[in-house]
């Protein structure tokens, strides 16, 4: 094949390239990533052409704009806000957002797939994009149509970032505990509180906030649309963490923050409810980015136990080796079977999604994590430098455990729709 | 659409083993291995159905319509290939059923039978596919039709009823102008094919897709070339460290005799 000499030479002649968005060929390990196409860690088994093609989009997608720039934006803590509108002008601005707002107007099985495939380019970066997606979603379900046409054109094409704030420094996993209020004074609500752990605080545009504008408990909750620049909205300091380096986590405070009435999304009182729908979905997401994250790092096991050699052969000859590829396959399969089966269900609005989605998350952020772990050990000494990716997988992936609702709220959401007369 | 398009453009789309495949012999040393791997439209034609596409939007800002058809040869597997065309922005597509493996001189007189069904002003392939690397078709093509032919392009700039097209050839760029109808491949330079927006992928499964049994257009298909022998090529042997460049040179000279 002469021609392919000229297909590398493209590689680097694109990596130069202004035109961003065009199709870049792999410039990273893509004949590693390719070879799958028929090994059982194929996430194309089991989907429609159609399905196959929007993975394939976004996985090369992910290999020409993600995956080459992933390190770097892990070290630098650099949020690549570029690179994130390209991926809108593709449609990954609102994946299941209706399409006269901008959106692709996808199903959840769809945005998994979509989002699995992403994750294996920058879990941080992906991760990101699947709260933005989520909030999109929100306004465009629960909003007014008003709302819909002022804030979805530009979220959907990633003009302007979203942030989502349910968790307080008061209230993570109870969350119907927040103490953010919300009191209306003639044409504006004015909130007072703080958020805590804002993924892309800071750096969004618009904020979907959920404040209590009644009682205690989860019917006290409304949801707010809040802009950066309304008056009385501040940001605390960047949060250091050990992995998601590519989105800020700031604190978001309000401080007789001025919202107009127009931006209470659905009605008061049904905040709660928005957030805990919203989680559903959300939980789904962050599984499929926990699928890419181990499904890239077994993708990187086996390129590198097949080139490493100790003992006068490659690791890959070793029955321990063998093994344990097997087990991690076997692993990202289940995951998978089950955050797809999770968002079937979503799509279909069955009546028992919560407790699908929460085993589905715990499941596959727990099993991913492992196989990411697992990927890192036969890399041995390799793996635990900066220089090889497996790291930044596992590091991105870790918090996936934690948010989203922890994994032992994953334990009680199953354990009480299972134990329910 | 309305009425006839202003200009039609036909794009002949193969389907190819995917470029980043590490391909095998197969077991009796007659061809390359391809069951159970990953296929993908031949990247040189992608460049073909991103120019054409391109010419369209162009066409578009001046109120001109351009009808882009997508053209495949092979089994029902091609249709793949058809969709992505379409799902980059192809109007329609054309599937000439067939599980032989066509030669490219049969390739050229199907395409001949459907450019004289669809009548196209200018069809646009890839310099080569990448499976077997041929660079016949276009030109056997041009042949049959007794057409004008700009191979290896690396710009093309339309006019009315003309193309002009720069070449990239051994000595440097050559420009030429050819009237339309005229056939076109394409060089690497040419373009960088775009990704397929999802909601386009979505939209690109309700676009017609025609299809055409081989045998209903009568042409002798059958292979005019015998393959003998496919073999691997020989495994690279490994490099060595010069200490200088005086030391290379004496190298190059005594050992490869390249100097």
């Amino acid at each position: 094949m002469a021609s392919l000499l000229n297909i590398s030479a493209r590689r680097v002649l694109t990596k130069a390239s202004p035109l961003g968005l065009n199709r870049a060929i792999s410039a990273i390990g893509s004949s590693q990533i390719r070879n799958f196409a028929s090994s059982p860690i194929d996430p194309s088994v089991g989907l429609t052409d159609e399905q196959k093609e929007l993975q394939s989009v976004a996985r090369a997608f992910a290999d020409n704009e993600f995956a080459p720039k992933m390190q770097e934006w892990d070290e630098n803590q650099f949020f690549p806000a570029e690179a994130m509108r390209r991926g809108a002008e593709l449609g990954f601005g609102g994946l299941y957002t209706r399409e006269d707002v901008g959106g692709a107007g996808l199903g959840r099985l769809e945005t998994s797939i979509i989002f699995e495939a992403l994750a294996t380019g920058c879990v941080s970066t992906t991760a990101y994009i699947s709260i933005h997606n989520m909030c999109t979603w929100m306004v465009d379900l629960f909003g007014t149509e008003e709302q819909r046409k002022k804030y979805l054109p530009d979220m959907t094409s990633m003009k302007k970032f979203a942030s989502y704030c349910l968790t307080e420094p008061g209230a993570g996993s109870d969350a119907a505990g927040l103490s953010t209020t919300a009191v209306k004074k003639g044409s504006h609500y004015i909130l007072n509180g703080s958020k805590a752990f804002i993924s892309g605080g800071g750096s969004s545009d618009v904020y979907v906030i959920m404040a209590r504008t009644g009682g205690p408990g989860p019917k006290g909750i409304s949801c707010f649309i809040v802009e950066k620049g309304f008056k009385g909205l501040s940001f605390g300091k960047k949060e250091n963490k050990l992995g998601w380096n590519s989105q800020p986590t700031r604190a978001v405070i309000m401080e007789d923050c001025e919202v107009p009435v127009e931006n209470l999304v659905g009605v008061e009182g049904q905040g709660f409810s928005i957030a805990m729908k919203g989680l559903n979905g959300g939980r789904i997401n962050i599984g499929s980015c926990s699928l890419g994250a181990a499904q890239a790092s077994i993708e990187a096991a086996v390129e590198h136990v097949k080139v490493r050699k100790q003992f006068n052969q490659p690791l890959a000859n070793f029955q321990n080796t063998q093994f344990k590829l097997a087990d991690m396959a076997t692993a990202l399969l289940s995951s998978r079977l089950m955050v797809r089966q999770a968002a079937r269900m979503l799509d279909e609005d069955d009546p028992n999604v919560a407790a699908f989605c929460a085993m589905a998350k715990l499941h596959s952020t727990d099993e991913c994590f492992q196989i990411c772990d697992d990927s890192l050990q036969l890399h041995g000494g390799y793996g635990y430098l900066k220089d090889y990716k497996v790291n930044v997988y596992l590091r991105d992936s870790r918090v996936h455990r934690i948010l989203e609702g922890t994994n032992e709220v994953m334990r009680m959401v199953a354990s009480r729709s299972l134990l329910s007369d | 659409m309305a009425g006839p398009a202003d200009l039609r453009i036909l794009v002949a789309c193969k389907r190819v083993v995917d470029y980043a495949v590490k391909i095998r012999v197969n077991a009796a040393g007659t061809a390359v291995e391809t069951n159970n791997l990953k296929h993908s439209m031949n990247p040189f034609d992608e460049i073909g159905a991103e120019q054409a596409i391109l010419i369209k939007e162009a066409f578009a800002k001046s109120k001109k319509t351009v009808d882009v058809i997508a053209v495949s040869c092979g089994p029902a597997k091609a249709q793949e290939t058809l969709r992505t065309a379409l799902a980059m922005g192809a109007d329609r597509a054309v599937h000439v059923e067939t599980n032989d493996d066509l030669q490219p001189l049969a390739v050229a007189k199907v395409l001949k039978a459907i450019v004289e069904k669809e009548k196209p002003d200018i069809v646009i392939l890839g310099k080569q596919a990448i499976d077997d690397d041929s660079n016949q078709t276009g030109q056997m093509l041009a042949g049959l039709l007794n057409w004008p032919q700009a191979t290896f392009a690396s710009k093309v700039e339309l006019a009315e009823k003309a193309m002009t097209v720069t070449r990239e050839v051994d000595g440097g760029i050559e420009t030429i102008k050819t009237p339309l109808p005229a056939i076109l491949t394409t060089d690497l330079r040419l373009n960088i094919p775009r990704y397929a927006s999802l909601p386009n992928i979505m939209k690109a499964k309700k676009k017609p897709l025609e299809k055409i049994a081989i045998a209903s257009l009568s042409i002798d298909v059958a292979p005019r070339i015998e393959i003998l022998k496919v073999a691997e090529p020989a495994k690279r042997q490994g490099g060595k460290t010069v200490e200088n460049v005086d030391e290379l040179i004496s190298k190059l000279k005594n050992e490869a005799k390249v100097l």
